[in-house]
């Protein structure tokens, strides 16, 4: 084989598309020319550069969705239907977020304090037997008036036997320098403390926070802030603070 | 077919294939939002010849649409790029050595220099030389897209190829 002919078949050897015959009298020619050998190297070396992942263009993302709503448009479909496959996990994901960033960041330092109070007027409640309830009733008439004259508002009470939150009475209790509300509900062995009292705070969404061992959610509405603080779980003290905030 | 399990067949065989789509168009029309453009609109057509598909390979399926869509839009909108078709037939086979080593050196390091170098090469070239490196498709399949004899797809990319060196070795000055 001479040099022109075997460069001819370069191109055609190096893609795999040269026919048998011609790839051996090719090769055999390679082994012997050093110019052709050359040629060959050098048009791997250009193979090789053509071929790195750095010279594709890759599409945005923004442009991929762009493209999926014009094909859902097209299709006729609606596309938050269409989207719910990702768009579930992703709004579960970013209420995940939410809720721990709401964890991390809305607690304030002061906060923080109040929720050490909370524990502590907690755990005082438990370890001393009689302290855990001052008036003890199920009876939102009775436990209601009794804050009345101990307290310079008037704490919403009711009872969620209904729902397996018991009343099972009210104490006074004293947080952030104030006498505050300190209502008790009981499911299965667990006492419940939630703490009452007025405040000049918006309105705040709940948020979950572990101290020693208890969980504690802390939300404000209208005009009240509220503790609730035990070592039940926290989806189920999550119930508790749902009927609260409900009423 | 159901429209919303048309898309989702849709969606699972063709929508895979938007990388090679969106590099295939970016290589023809030299810049980004004139390739999404075009893309957009090949899948749409895609979608709507989707019945037409019976099978076999679907990413050449959808690449010979955006070659379509993409060639539309140059006759729309860049015909003076069309006009001078290359002669396919011309051109003797150089067989100048490149044999500087520092040449097979920065072939194999300068990579602003060669996508620069593909950006030049006339759309012929450019097209082959792009469906065969960097979409990996057989002289067949090119041609099949590209709609030319094999011959053709060939003597491009044997041209494109030769090009593509003379400029990085610099050899190549005015002609590309």
């Amino acid at each position: 084989m001479k040099c022109e002919e075997s460069r001819s078949h370069l191109n055609a050897y190096c893609d795999g598309e040269l026919d048998l015959t011609d790839t051996l009298e090719l090769e055999e020619h390679l082994r012997d020319c050093a110019a052709c050998s050359l040629a060959y190297e050098q048009l791997g070396s250009l193979r090789t550069g053509l071929r790195s992942e750095s010279l594709r263009f890759q599409p945005t993302a923004a442009f991929e969705s762009r493209l999926r709503t014009s094909l859902h448009r097209e299709a006729g479909a609606r596309p938050q239907k269409l989207y719910l496959r990702w768009l579930v996990p992703a709004l579960s994901a970013a209420g995940l977020l939410i809720v721990f960033g709401l964890f991390f960041i809305a607690r304030s330092p002061s906060d923080d304090a109040v929720a050490r109070e909370v524990v502590s007027s907690h755990v005082r409640s438990l370890m001393a037997a009689n302290h855990l309830i001052d008036v003890q009733s199920q009876d939102t008439h009775t436990v209601k008036p009794w804050f009345d004259g101990k307290l310079d508002f008037s704490p919403p009470v009711k009872d969620f036997a209904e729902q397996d939150f018991a009343l099972v009475g009210g104490r006074l209790d004293y947080i952030e320098n104030r006498p505050v509300a300190a209502l008790i509900y009981q499911r299965r062995k667990h006492q419940i403390n939630v703490f009452i009292w007025p405040t000049a705070s918006r309105d705040s969404r709940p948020v979950v926070q572990v101290q020693q061992g208890y969980n504690l959610i802390h939300w404000i509405k209208a005009g009240m802030t509220y503790w609730a603080i035990s070592d039940l779980n926290v989806a189920e003290l999550q119930q508790l603070q749902e009927e609260l905030e409900k009423q | 077919m159901e429209p919303k399990n048309k898309l989702a067949v849709f969606e699972a065989a063709i929508l895979p294939h938007l990388a090679s789509a969106y590099n295939y168009a970016r290589w023809l029309l030299h810049n980004q939002s004139d390739a999404e453009d075009v893309v957009q609109e090949s899948y749409l057509r895609a979608y709507k010849y989707f019945r037409g598909y019976h099978g076999g390979d679907s990413r050449a399926w959808l690449l010979t649409i955006v070659r379509n869509t993409s060639y539309d839009w140059l006759r729309q909108n860049r015909s003076s790029q069309l006009v001078d078709p290359i002669d396919d037939s011309a051109e003797a086979l150089d067989i100048t050595d490149y044999s500087n080593p520092e040449t097979v050196l920065r072939q194999r390091v300068d990579q602003d220099l060669l996508r620069q170098a593909v950006e030049e090469l006339p759309i012929e070239f450019r097209e082959v030389v792009i469906l065969r490196e960097m979409e990996e498709l057989s002289y067949k399949e090119i041609s099949t897209l590209c709609d030319l004899p094999i011959g053709t797809v060939m003597s491009r990319l044997a041209r494109g190829r030769k090009r593509l060196q003379q400029k990085l070795a610099g050899r190549l000055n005015q002609e590309i």
